[in-house]
């Protein structure tokens, strides 16, 4: 049995009927086309599948798509504003705060959160709100600098 | 200094990944695609009396199910490139037919038209077990008991004697010898993103595309085409981004060839993307050996031989390089060290178990641990500080290129400072007496060390079993861009960054001007791939090369074009000029880098001049008026470049922990690591590159662990359950460098990939027990959980 939803995502209104098991991910990669939202784990650990839903940062693999019926969704796609890059994304390229690049979607999404809660992020609190997403390339270092400069660049 | 090579540029692949456009396997989308997904055993070792499918084959949107029957005659084994005397290779087809040897093993493939629909047909899959005793101890294994491959008539698939001198002798000749059983845990590599393929047959033209998350996109489509039936020149292997391998997509795996052949039966696109648990089950794990090493010294420290016996637990069947990885410890077992007599006794063993392979640092990590820890062990014994020891037995830098007991040439090397070096950064002394102090204030302080060598740039090709060398191809374009090609397919590594800084400044064109191509076996030339820390050493060499080659051909064009002997061109800044004219005004480009005139090429004018860009040039050679007579025309060059020798970077890394008493846990103070990986193209590459392998040596010296319990049920079969270190729990790390160029290649470079997961791993557990010594410690086995040091104080 098919559910009808509503959802905003990088602020483009969908509408769609489906079945109430579809996961949100899935629904985003599937559905809307939106790739940049990974799968790393299916159980919430990795953080591949960050996206903002109404501002805070949740794990899309494992909610399902009908729970965001009338929310809205940021997901990496929907981060660079008029083609400039947030400054977190901006972070990740000037320390190489990524290798291969699966987790940064997620790693991005999760980051902007730390500075929007915390402007001035210590690098013990960087890596705290970091906890929920895992990387097997960087060692976490390039990445913790990466948000430092996003903070700063932010802060102005 | 040169403009690119050697400074820290960031790269030139990363917009698209932190925007998230890249495409991944399954962020590649093809019309009527089939989805695949797989019944696998639940059982560790079993006998398949039937697989009833008709019920799955009922249910709306499953387009078909096939069982090991169907397949067993008409796809080729899993291959196992590794070549080892009395090797025993079973047979290992791409779908379980009447045995299932590991929890995970492939047992049928359900394709249908929506992967929910796939998912819920697993459960009408009714397959009929007899359930056998399993065989999971590595040890008890090669003793007897159950056999697994019955044709065999027991466990053991090899045994193996390496190493040069007479061991014998030089433990007898030894002051004292210490002994210790060293437990190298299995591991399991955990790209983040999992292993996929989309396979798409078009019937009509009789090709077959598949796009694999592989190293190896070269080597997998020779493999997949012996295993398929397909001529390779009708078989194309794609490796789109691939988010991680660490030698777990160095391989050739079943899905590979399944979901090949099942879209050539159905004539439609099929795709499987693997579950993080599939991942866990049957994606090849690392390390796994049990060993014990013998060391022997004299009273001042010199050692006088190693022997490491060793059992190797090799899973229930072989993979691409499962039994030559032991092989590669023994290779190492010198370390940084003069050690006269090296013997490696290993004993290759079948399990129940998913099979082991490459996971990043192969084989070295396991040697390095051994003997670091035991140098660290002699010390001990010795009343020694590890430092001097280490110190008095390493080999001087004049005593280079060092040939071991191992049988290796070590290209060349000066440990001693790298280890000043580290020793300078740590304040090594003054760690020593602050920990004397908190010591007696009774604090758990631990210093630790490690100064480990590893063996790079696989390799010469008679050391490999498939081909050592790598390939590039260099092209200008006829409007002066620059195309690269290289066989050495990254995943990570940053080649799109590293491979246009050579060719930027050999070329003195813009980094921007230059693209680097990989991974689609449709376009670039044949190459081997990227592990084992060969991507610069060997890949970038050829890309080198094959510019040198370029530039002779560009040079007797600028020759002719400016109507002078060669000899008298100079190459400087991407411009070829009259020696004696290079004061004399340098003349405009004809047609500006990307402002070529729309239509027809344009001749360049040469008229009066006396110079010419590198890129006027190639437009000229496309051109073909005015280039020489017996020259051809077109601008490119390609070149394989097959290395003499290995190369062997080497460092000192320094660790200080320090041991809660009440929970024993450890906390990281410090962590300083000092590599030499020979010429840096990239330093911010190298920094990543070390700080995500001292992470892996983390994982592997505190948290991870592949648990098979006595039913050879898989303990850890999700990330819920398998411990990957977090960013909160890993330090800051102090790097700094030394550059001992290597002989082995014109770059001097040496490799750094996997540097950090070989030697940090000993400094931390040389640190832990360090930390652990007041109470009598002297070896912890891996990984040091909280409990295991917790009941070690305890019980002391």
């Amino acid at each position: 049995m098919k559910q009808a939803i509503s959802i905003n995502v990088n602020g483009v209104d969908h509408h769609d009927e489906i079945e109430p098991r579809l996961l949100l991910v899935h629904y985003l990669r599937d559905l809307l086309g939106l790739t940049g939202t990974h799968i790393g784990c299916e159980t919430s650990i990795c953080g591949a599948c960050t996206v903002l839903l109404d501002g805070q940062a949740v794990k899309s693999c494992t909610m399902f798509a009908v729970q965001a019926d009338g929310a809205n969704i940021t997901t990496i796609e929907g981060l660079a504003a008029n083609g400039q890059l947030h400054p977190v994304q901006e972070g990740f390229w000037e320390h190489h705060g990524l290798q291969c690049g699966y987790c940064t979607p997620g790693m991005i999404i999760a980051a902007t959160q730390i500075i929007d809660r915390n402007p001035n992020p210590s690098r013990d609190e960087i890596r705290h709100g970091l906890e929920g997403n895992l990387c097997r390339c960087t060692g976490y270092q390039h990445i913790v600098e990466a948000v430092e400069y996003a903070a700063k660049k932010a802060a102005g | 200094m040169s403009k690119y090579v050697g400074q820290r540029i960031k790269r030139t692949e990363d917009p698209r990944l932190i925007k998230g456009l890249a495409h991944y396997v399954d962020d590649i989308r093809l019309p009527d695609t089939l989805h695949v997904v797989f019944v696998r055993s639940l059982y560790a070792h079993a006998r398949i009396n039937g697989v009833d499918a008709s019920d799955a084959l009922k249910a709306p949107g499953v387009v078909a199910v096939y069982t090991g029957k169907d397949v067993a005659e008409k796809i080729g084994p899993v291959p196992c490139a590794s070549a080892l005397p009395d090797l025993k290779v079973p047979d290992y087809r791409v779908l379980a037919t009447d045995k299932a040897l590991f929890v995970g093993h492939p047992i049928a493939a359900i394709v249908a038209t929506d992967k929910y629909v796939a998912r819920d047909a697993v459960d009408l899959v009714s397959v009929e077990y007899e359930e056998l005793p399993a065989v999971v101890d590595v040890e008890d294994a090669a003793k007897g008991g159950t056999v697994i491959h019955e044709k065999f008539g027991h466990n053991v698939a090899y045994k193996l004697t390496s190493g040069e001198g007479d061991i014998e002798a030089a433990l007898n000749s030894a002051d004292r010898i210490v002994t210790q059983k060293m437990i190298h845990q299995r591991l399991a590599p955990i790209a983040m993103e999992t292993r996929g393929v989309l396979a798409r047959y078009f019937p009509g033209e009789e090709e077959l595309t598949i796009w694999s998350s592989t190293q190896i996109p070269h080597l997998l489509r020779t493999q997949l085409a012996l295993m398929i039936g397909i001529p390779e020149n009708k078989l194309r292997v794609i490796t789109p981004e691939v988010g991680g391998g660490f030698g777990s997509k160095l391989n050739v795996y079943a899905e590979e060839a399944l979901l090949g052949w099942i879209s050539m039966q159905l004539g439609k696109p099929a795709k499987w993307i693997e579950t993080r648990r599939e991942n866990f089950q049957s994606t090849i794990h690392g390390r796994a050996q049990v060993g014990t090493v013998e060391i022997g010294c004299k009273n001042d420290g010199t050692i006088t031989g190693l022997r490491y016996n060793v059992f190797a637990d090799l899973g229930a069947y072989h993979q691409l390089l499962t039994p030559a990885i032991p092989t590669l410890t023994g290779l190492m077992l010198s370390g940084a060290y003069k050690i006269p007599a090296i013997q490696m006794n290993v004993t290759g063993v079948f399990t129940n178990k998913m099979a082991t392979d490459a996971y990043r640092g192969a084989g070295r990590p396991e040697a390095t641990y051994v003997v670091e820890r035991a140098m660290d062990l002699v010390a001990k014994e010795l009343k020694m500080d590890p430092v001097e020891l280490r110190r008095k037995n390493f080999p001087k830098s004049d005593e280079f290129p060092f040939h071991t007991a191992t049988g290796l040439d070590y290209d060349s090397g000066n440990y001693e400072a790298a280890l000043d070096k580290a020793l300078d950064l740590s304040g090594y002394q003054k760690l020593r007496e602050e920990q004397k102090q908190v010591r007696a204030n009774g604090k758990l302080i631990g210093i630790g060390m490690s100064s480990y060598v590893e063996i790079c740039a696989l390799g010469p090709s008679q050391a490999m079993p498939a081909g050592g060398w790598e390939s590039a191809t260099v092209r200008i374009e006829p409007t002066g861009k620059v195309t690269i090609m290289t066989g050495a397919s990254p995943h990570g590594q940053g080649q799109e960054t590293s491979f246009a800084q050579i060719a930027a400044d050999e070329l003195g064109v813009d980094l921007n001007d230059v693209t680097v191509i990989h991974g689609d076996t449709a376009i670039v030339q044949y190459g081997i791939g990227t592990f084992g820390s060969r991507a610069t050493a060997v890949g970038g060499t050829a890309v080198l090369v094959a510019i040198q080659k370029l530039k002779e051909k560009a040079a007797k064009i600028a020759a002719h074009m400016l109507q002078a002997d060669s000899s008298r061109l100079i190459f400087e800044a991407g411009r070829y000029s009259l020696q004696a004219a290079t004061a004399a005004g340098v003349s405009e480009p004809v047609v500006p880098v990307g402002q070529a005139p729309a239509g027809a090429l344009l001749e360049p004018a040469t008229e009066g001049k006396s110079s010419l860009t590198i890129q006027e040039i190639a437009l000229a050679a496309h051109v073909a008026k005015e280039i020489p007579p017996d020259t051809e025309p077109g601008l490119s060059a390609t070149y394989f470049f097959e290395p003499k020798n290995f190369t062997f970077p080497f460092g000192t890394h320094i660790c200080v922990v320090e041991i809660d008493k009440e929970t024993g846990e450890t906390k990281f103070l410090r962590y300083v690591a000092v590599d030499d990986c020979g010429k840096v193209i990239n330093p911010l590459l190298v920094d990543g590159q070390v700080h995500g392998g001292i992470v892996q040596s983390i994982g592997q010296a505190l948290y991870e662990e592949v648990v098979y319990d006595e039913q050879g049920q898989l303990v850890t079969g999700e990330l819920m359950d398998y411990a990957l270190p977090k960013a909160s729990q890993v330090p800051w790390f102090e790097t700094d460098r030394t550059e001992t160029p290597s002989p082995v290649n014109p770059l001097g470079v040496k490799g750094v990939g996997e540097a950090g997961t070989i030697g940090a791993t000993p400094a931390i557990v040389n640190a832990i027990v360090d930390a652990l010594s007041p109470y009598g410690v002297k070896h912890v086995d891996m990984p040091v959980r909280p409990e295991a040091v917790w009941k070690l104080i305890s019980e002391a």
